[in-house]
């Protein structure tokens, strides 16, 4: 086990890097997921297929399969995701601003993948609003707009609090394969490099591994197991 | 078929009446059970009773190692191992081949999941601490795979000015090497699991080289001579050995006698010949057996 002591820093630089972009994928999944969710309930059918199509696609797709499509095939679409290069954004995480392109494909597959997943919890948090509050909304004569913003989404919120938190988490945990899409250094990828190049034993390197990631992911659930027992007093 | 059988049997058995005087009851050119004779209780005696064998390798590297049509690796790891197996007086079509990546090559050895392991296998201290090595059988050396067209890199000096981008594989020896040029890891590294993928993002001009073993480049070269080249001459001495449990003294040995009988033979020239010879890589002469 000396190894999570002599190798300590290797393994926070890969804490380090995985919480970066679990931060940005979160980030990135809750506001495409919010986008989609939208077109699934609008009342507007074109809208709603193509947020049907969305879950869709990368809801049954393999996090695998979109990885691949992000590493090799945006590259070979001439894309190096250069858009990802936001100024202030990229001095904060340094990875975002690099030449080396594997930072930002990784990123593009976890928020793409993770969208379809926060889109459905959303949705099912509208869909736990009594449809009487909405109705009552309408005859009221609000907008679509207003109707979610004052009426339905403060409501819905409750309810999709939780999954979303569980979305997350299992983000959290999917990121574990950015270290084999071209992104070095990330927590996962450090078992590797420990392992084989350096020659330490794996299990004693997998527990290091497995402390990293339970350091983001209980936390997590614990705030979800405190935002939930303050949900039941509210009501 | 019957009459073949019994007259191929008398035939060995009086072969090896007259070499050794002891016959082996089910010979096929000095194979089977009982057809050499090793000190009882050694791995060489067991492997020899049990008439298998299992054989980690790479099923990826071209070469060396790779998995082809015929549902068996092939390449210059596997012809090496079939000369040892052939010493111990296992037929080759009773070897189990394991696909064994760079990175459980030690466990697979520690947790005898095999009994030897032939796969671009690097020599190297910090391994040692784990394992023992046989051999070395060759001594290959890193280089660097270049776009054709490209002349800003000429040897691993290049990434040190911390423009130029460089893919290589998770926790190989070669990966651990370039980090000594270049200036900054996170922005000049690129690491993918296969060395196929590394050649698409040079491709794809994601990266502007790859780095590996010379041997492992010149398949990608031979492959596409139009795209590619080597730039430079290899900058270390990778000595691939075979892996084998640490303490198994013995059967260490017995595989040097091996190889050594291989090198002067010419067996090991033929080996390399029909194998990693044809994407024009130089054999050289024959590495000095290192036994520590």
């Amino acid at each position: 086990m000396s190894v999570l002591i002599d190798k300590f820093d290797v393994f926070a630089g890969g804490f380090w890097l995985t919480l970066q972009i679990c931060v940005l994928a979160a980030i990135g999944a809750l506001i495409l997921g919010a986008v989609v969710a939208v077109l699934r309930i609008s009342p507007v059918p074109p809208l709603r297929a193509v947020g049907t199509a969305y879950v869709n696609v990368f809801r049954n797709m393999p996090l695998t399969v979109v990885m691949f499509f992000a590493a090799f095939g945006l590259p070979a679409l001439g894309s190096n995701a250069d858009f990802l290069r936001v100024p202030v954004l990229d001095s904060l995480f340094s990875r975002l601003g690099t030449d080396l392109p594997y930072f930002r494909f990784a990123l593009i597959a976890l928020v793409l993948y993770t969208a379809a997943f926060v889109c459905e919890a959303l949705r099912s948090g509208v869909n736990a609003v009594p449809p009487g509050q909405a109705e009552a909304a309408r005859s009221l004569g609000l907008t679509f707009g207003q109707n979610l913003r004052h009426v339905v989404l403060p409501q819905s919120w409750k309810a999709s609090v939780v999954p979303l938190g569980s979305v997350i988490i299992a983000m959290i945990k999917n990121s574990a394969l950015i270290g084999f899409f071209g992104v070095v250094g990330d927590l996962s990828q450090t078992a590797d490099q420990l392992t084989s190049a350096e020659g330490y034993a794996f299990i004693p390197v997998a527990i290091g591994i497995s402390i990293g990631y339970l350091i983001m992911t209980v936390p997590l659930g614990a705030l979800l197991d405190r935002l939930e027992k303050r949900q039941a007093v509210a009501r | 078929m019957r009459m073949k059988r019994v007259a191929a049997v008398a035939a060995a058995a009086t072969l090896a009446l007259g070499l050794a005087a002891c016959g082996g009851d089910d010979a096929d050119e000095g194979t089977g059970a009982g057809s050499k004779s090793f000190a009882a209780g050694s791995t060489m005696e067991k492997l020899n009773k049990a008439q298998k064998i299992k054989v980690g390798t790479k099923f990826d590297q071209p070469g060396f190692g790779q998995k082809g049509l015929s549902g068996k690796p092939e390449g210059f790891d596997v012809e090496i191992a079939k000369l040892i197996v052939k010493e111990l007086g296992i037929p080759e079509d009773k070897i189990e081949y394991v696909e064994t990546p760079s990175k459980v090559r030690e466990d697979v050895i520690v947790n005898g999941t095999v009994d030897l392991v032939a796969a671009t296998y690097t020599i190297n201290d910090k391994r040692k601490e784990r394992i023992a090595f046989a051999g070395p059988y060759y001594e290959a050396g890193q280089n660097i795979l270049v776009k054709k067209d490209d002349t800003t890199i000429t040897g691993p000096d290049s990434f040190k000015d911390g423009t130029k981008k460089v893919c290589s594989v998770t926790g190989s020896t070669p990966a651990e090497e370039i980090k000594k040029y270049v200036k900054d890891v996170a922005t000049q590294l690129v690491l993918f699991d296969t060395y196929d993928k590394c050649r698409d993002a040079l491709k794809g001009g994601q990266v502007n080289a790859v780095t590996t073993d010379n041997v492992i480049l010149l398949g990608y070269v031979a492959k596409d001579e139009a795209s590619f080249k080597l730039a430079g001459d290899n900058f270390t001495k990778e000595p691939y050995g075979i892996g084998v449990k640490k303490e198994d003294t013995d059967f260490r040995n017995f595989i040097n006698d091996t190889l050594e009988k291989a090198f002067n033979d010419g067996a090991w020239k033929k080996a390399w010949d029909d194998t990693a010879g044809k994407f024009g890589a130089e054999l050289g002469s024959a590495p000095t057996v290192n036994r520590y």
